[in-house]
């Protein structure tokens, strides 16, 4: 809010944080969410106040005693037009104000840096591209446009960070997502705000804000196991989506190079952007997502893979930007029709390759 | 006559109960569970009522008891969780929407527009059994077992992932939905086809049509809720998958399906105690209601527009930013015909000749507790803020705020104004007066601090919190104990008033509707001749006639 | 001079005038008893669009996004028993519209046949629903743990579906059938539930219709129960539409 002076600005928001009636602002929604409350609260108290003092000036001037006979008035058009013009106008403002916080909460930038969490009873789980896990925490840098993309595995949950002001429901079958960026160092709570069952109010957790230098110390020291990405490829495999996913010029399904952001011509007719969504239900219902040019034959992975599969090997789709290993594991298996149980001669073992990094 | 009250009682030491009234027109057990009457029905409803409020209210105490304290020491987690559970059940289902309409409404619409009855007084009598087999069903749940999905049965977790009591729960609320539909369409029916002669549309108290524009939302959108009942139950017992993702199933679709209905079931809830507030500003105002055909219009757009509100329950649920766009806009039309109806209010006070009666200071207090419990409403309905304040402490507030301090604070105002006419007894004012002042200030203890928690982000539906959340919640349990002395405090004396309170002949408020205009208790046919009404809405310029008229008559009978 | 409103201190009731018996003490005539019940039957049938409302919402949603499942399930329906059902339930209605004619020109044994059929007619059509409902069982086609897609994966070997000329879904959105099936089973399980306390109503109406209670001049009963076997009926020829008639050629 530039419009506002610094000197006024700094007390509002002080006075806002220090009166315990908010939590700290840690974000960088966070003050601005605070304006468009403390308007609500002032015009709701100038509200209050013009009506308790009616109430109580007309009960004073007008008592039995004071006022023995009542004036019988009908009503009078002007005022209705006036006490239904003002709040009205008073409302849209709110409506406009609020709806522009909206939208930049629930629009991240192409910039943020994307963090998968999974909801289930009663816990949070994190998972950082890098590969770290975290359990009821979540440990991000200040000063970076962080995006979550929330799922859960069982029930509604939702996730509140009340000190950044956001909030988002962590739904079965759908990616929901947020953004923030945190602006202060600290802990933060964390806690699940749709009743969920027995340990609802156990599914609490912290936020940890970290300065970029103690960030990258934290994703050296915490890194275990692959990234994301790395166990994505690993389930890819596993799984052998490159019996159809190849790019070679026979290949059964499009290659997945490059596919997420793009525009797919559906084989039903219409166009979708390949997002995180796009790819789950493709994994999951992939009749009904069919690219252009090619047959409904892949099989449904329902009930085959967790949450926590799905995304990792959407983060592994997100970051396929060649075929080349792809194409490698192909080398390597028995995935082509016609090599059964055959392995190409002179392959070299998946290991030297390179394939998985350890 | 003091200057400081306008009751005017008949003389104490002559007067009586008058013998044939429809409490003594027949006596039996079965006289009254078989009744047509509408007035024993509402008073069989009054009863079973206030039953289950100090149910729900008992279920209330044991939370905030929980709450004193940061760690879940009181009760199992388990076990807090069924108990706010079915303090939401009982206190909505069979408290809050059938209050004011099944006690007040029953009894005095049909006085109001000059008729002998409802039009269909069978069916007024099923919708009391249904009420009945629906409370007892929730009692047996409670008692064995309890349910914790919280009231609004959330899917998946009311499907899937609970072992509780979810069907008879259900059921309960089926049950009790089915009273409700059947409650408003007599009113409907009533109202259009059942007017006295020269009782047009616009010559109705607020009161009715209060009822009226609740009737509507009763009718309409109940029934989207037992729809939403049936799904669960079969979803539950048979996995028909049509809430299940992995069955192709949408969760959301059951949150669309049952807001549908529950957000028009918070105007049925309020709605009726407004048009108790019409009433009682008016008559303790000596004045017609300022702007009539504003409050009246009122009503209706609040039942119209409420139709179409009801996902901003939903706004951080994954619905499209468009979605919350519409909705969060509808919500502030919403909005304005409350705002409205407060300044009409207010404004009837202006220029009157008031007098602090009980109903008044209840009525005051409904004014107050339920600005801030709508403008709370704005907070929440404008779509960014509701970000930080959805699923908190501040939702809390909010609807305590509206449900409590509005709508139960009207429901007493009414029963504290009818009460003369209902039993022919005064109750005792100093101590009515009393306890409206104790429930007031309970109230805002025990709920102000709330909203404060939810803007410091404490989750709803916590059985443990973190510890710097404790002295708020300190707090609101010390005002909830003031509040519960408040709410007691009725049932004592107006108990007591049955026997010792004053005898109040007709009118001891000399005021202008048609149900004042015979005795107190009312004759089981209400009016020995049909009433003909040829005057205004709240025309105190009538009932002064009417009273010169009645003196003049008194002189001649005396003199000759 | 007379007040314009009375207030009835022991006054003594004013002389009974003669009334037919049916005539309710609560109202004033014949005509504002009729009326008042005519009009909340009415307001009692929109509750019911509100009540089915909910599923033809989700019938709407999951058709959009599951069309090809919708497809195959319809098919799987006999559309020779739904068509038959239609006309009779079409043919009920006219039943009971002359009854309603008999009742209003006091026709004692016409309206007593005419119920009789109207009750017939709702027999053979809960009958024939019994028929194809045993058929799903038999197929495996209800909702729940014992719920089969083998007819959507390989419609060949299926009678209904090859005979629709059906190619086969996908594992997905064969999974998807039962959804269709839940809707199925859900829309004309209300619809029968419905035509079930109908009928009921319908034995006690003949029983009655015999004594001549609804031929002396009060003939609401009939006219509301008929407007309520009217709405029944239309709402199956919603349901026959959505359900068996989906990509029919």
């Amino acid at each position: 809010m530039s419009h506002i002076s610094p000197v006024l600005w700094q007390f509002l928001v002080k006075w806002l944080t220090n009166s315990a009636l908010l939590p700290p602002e840690a974000s960088k929604i966070a003050p601005q969410m605070d304006a468009l409350l403390f308007f609500m609260v002032l015009v709701s108290l100038i509200g209050l106040t013009v009506v308790a003092l009616l109430i109580a000036s007309f009960s004073i001037l007008y008592s039995k005693k004071r006022h023995p006979v009542a004036e019988q008035i009908e009503g009078s058009t002007l005022l209705e037009a006036t006490w239904t013009i003002i709040p009205l106008g008073l409302f849209l403002v709110m409506f406009v104000w609020g709806a522009l916080i909206y939208f930049r909460v629930f629009t991240p930038p192409a910039n943020a840096m994307n963090i998968y969490v999974v909801g289930k009873q009663w816990m949070w789980k994190a998972e950082h591209p890098g590969g770290q896990h975290e359990i009821n925490a979540l440990h991000i840098p200040m000063g970076r446009a962080i995006q979550l993309t929330l799922i859960s595995q069982d029930v509604f949950h939702s996730f509140s960070i009340p000190a950044f002001r956001v909030k988002r429901e962590a739904i079965p079958g759908r990616y929901t997502t947020v953004w923030f960026e945190a602006t202060t160092p600290g802990t933060y709570h964390l806690f699940c705000t749709q009743y969920c069952g027995t340990n609802h109010s156990q599914m609490i957790g912290d936020i940890v804000v970290l300065s970029p230098e103690d960030y990258r110390k934290w994703l050296a020291e915490s890194t275990s196991g692959m990234s994301m990405a790395q166990n994505g490829e690993r389930l890819f495999a596993s799984l052998s989506c490159a019996a159809c996913h190849n790019a070679r010029p026979d290949a059964r399904g499009p290659s997945l190079a490059n596919v997420y952001g793009s525009k797919l011509a559906l084989s039903s007719g219409g166009t979708v952007l390949a997002d995180e969504a796009y790819l789950r239900e493709s994994i999951l219902n992939p009749s009904q997502h069919v690219t252009q040019g090619y047959q409904p034959i892949m099989p449904t992975y329902q009930g085959q893979i967790s949450e926590e599969g799905i995304i990792a090997l959407v983060e592994y789709i997100k970051n396929l930007d060649s075929d080349y290993r792809v194409q490698q594991t192909l080398n390597t298996t028995d995935l082509l029709p016609g090599s059964e149980g055959k392995a190409a001669p002179g392959a070299p073992g998946p290991a030297k390759q390179g394939m998985v990094k350890q | 006559m003091s200057s400081d009250t306008i009751v005017l009682l008949p003389d104490q030491s002559t007067a009586r109960i008058p013998k044939r009234n429809y409490l003594t027109q027949e006596n039996g057990l079965l006289s009254w569970l078989l009744t047509g009457d509408h007035k024993r029905i509402a008073i069989l409803y009054l009863i079973s009522l206030s039953f289950f409020f100090f149910i729900g209210g008992a279920l209330a105490g044991l939370i905030r008891l929980e709450l004193l304290t940061p760690q879940t020491d009181l009760m199992a987690t388990d076990t807090y969780n069924k108990v706010f559970t079915m303090h939401g059940v009982i206190m909505i289902f069979f408290f809050l929407v059938p209050s004011v309409p099944a006690t007040l409404g029953n009894f005095f619409i049909p006085m109001m527009i000059g008729a002998k009855d409802l039009a269909l007084p069978k069916i007024n009598l099923l919708s009391w059994y249904l009420y009945m087999a629906g409370g007892l069903l929730a009692l047996y749940t409670m008692a064995t077992g309890g349910v914790d999905t919280g009231w609004t049965f959330t899917t998946p977790l009311s499907t899937h992932y609970v072992n509780t009591n979810v069907l008879t729960t259900g059921l309960a609320a089926f049950i009790a939905g089915f009273s409700s539909i059947f409650t408003g369409l007599n009113f409907i029916v009533t109202i259009h086809k059942m007017r006295a002669p020269g009782m047009t549309w616009f010559r109705l108290p607020l009161f009715v049509w209060a009822h009226y524009a609740a009737s509507i939302l009763m009718v309409l959108a109940t029934p989207v809720v037992a729809i939403s009942i049936v799904l669960i139950a079969l979803e539950r017992t048979i996995g028909i998958g049509v809430f299940d993702p992995t069955k192709g199933g949408d969760p959301l679709l059951f949150q669309h399906l049952f807001w549908f209905y529950s957000h028009p079931a918070v105007y049925i809830m309020i709605l009726p105690g407004m048009g108790v507030i019409s009433e009682v500003i008016s008559t303790f105002s000596r004045k017609r209601v300022f702007g009539y055909t504003a409050v009246a219009f009122s009503s209706v757009a609040i039942a119209v527009f409420g139709f179409f509100v009801w996902a901003h329950h939903m706004f951080i649920m994954g619905i499209s930013n468009y979605a919350v766009l519409v909705f969060s806009l509808l919500t502030m039309l919403v909005a304005v015909p409350s705002a409205i109806k407060i300044f009409n209010w207010t404004f009837t006070l202006y220029k009157g000749s008031i007098t602090f009666e009980t109903p008044l200071i209840y009525t005051f207090g409904f004014m107050g507790l339920f600005t801030i419990g709508g403008l709370t409403g704005v907070f929440l309905g404008t779509s960014g803020t509701d970000i930080h304040l959805t699923e908190t402490y501040f939702i809390v507030a909010h609807f305590h705020f509206v449900m409590v301090g509005g709508m139960l604070m009207a429901f007493l105002a009414g029963i504290h104004f009818w009460w003369p006419k209902m039993t022919g007894r005064m109750y005792p004012e100093k101590i009515s007066q009393l306890a409206a002042v104790v429930t007031f200030i309970g109230f805002n203890f025990t709920f102000f601090p709330q909203f404060i928690l939810g803007t410091l982000g404490m989750p709803r539906r916590y059985a443990s919190y973190p510890p710097e959340f404790q002295i708020l919640n300190v707090f609101s349990t010390a005002g909830a104990t003031i509040l519960g002395v408040g709410y007691l405090l009725p049932v004592l004396y107006l108990t007591w008033s049955l026997k010792y309170g004053a005898i109040a002949g007709d009118n001891p408020w000399q005021a202008t509707g048609l149900e004042w205009q015979t005795q107190s208790p009312p004759l089981t046919e209400n009016f020995v001749e049909m009433p003909i009404m040829d005057h205004e809405a709240y025309d105190y310029e009538w009932l002064e006639n009417q009273t010169k008229n009645r003196e003049k008559e008194a002189e001649v009978t005396s003199a000759g | 001079m007379p007040d314009s409103t009375t207030i009835a201190h022991g006054a003594e009731a004013a002389a009974h005038e003669e009334h037919p018996a049916y005539l309710r003490h609560h109202f004033n005539s014949t005509e504002q008893q009729a009326d008042a019940s005519n009009f909340a039957m009415w307001l009692f049938l929109l509750t019911e669009v509100m009540f089915f409302g909910g599923l033809f919402t989700a019938y709407l949603i999951y058709r959009n996004w599951y069309y090809p499942a919708f497809v195959s399930g319809s098919h799987q329906l006999n559309v020779i028993w739904g068509t038959t059902n239609t006309f009779v339930l079409i043919l009920s209605s006219f039943t009971m519209a002359m009854g309603v004619w008999c009742a209003e020109t006091r026709r004692r044994r016409g309206l007593v046949l005419c119920l009789s059929l109207t009750l017939v007619l709702g027999l053979a059509f809960l009958g024939i629903k019994t028929v194809e409902y045993r058929e799903k069982i038999e197929k495996h086609h209800v909702p729940g743990t014992h719920y089969s897609i083998g007819a959507f994966l390989d419609p060949a070997h299926d009678e209904a579906a090859s005979a629709a000329g059906d190619k086969p879904l996908a594992l997905d959105m064969a999974r998807h059938t039962e959804v269709y099936f839940s809707l199925y089973f859900l829309m004309t399980g209300m619809h029968a539930l419905h035509m079930i306390i109908g009928i009921g109503i319908l034995v006690f109406m003949i029983v009655r219709a015999r004594a001549g209670a609804y031929t002396a001049g009060h003939v609401t009963m009939v006219e509301n129960f008929g407007l309520y076997w009217h709405f029944v009926d239309i709402i199956w020829i919603y349901l026959f539409a959505l359900l068996y008639l989906i990509s029919r050629h």
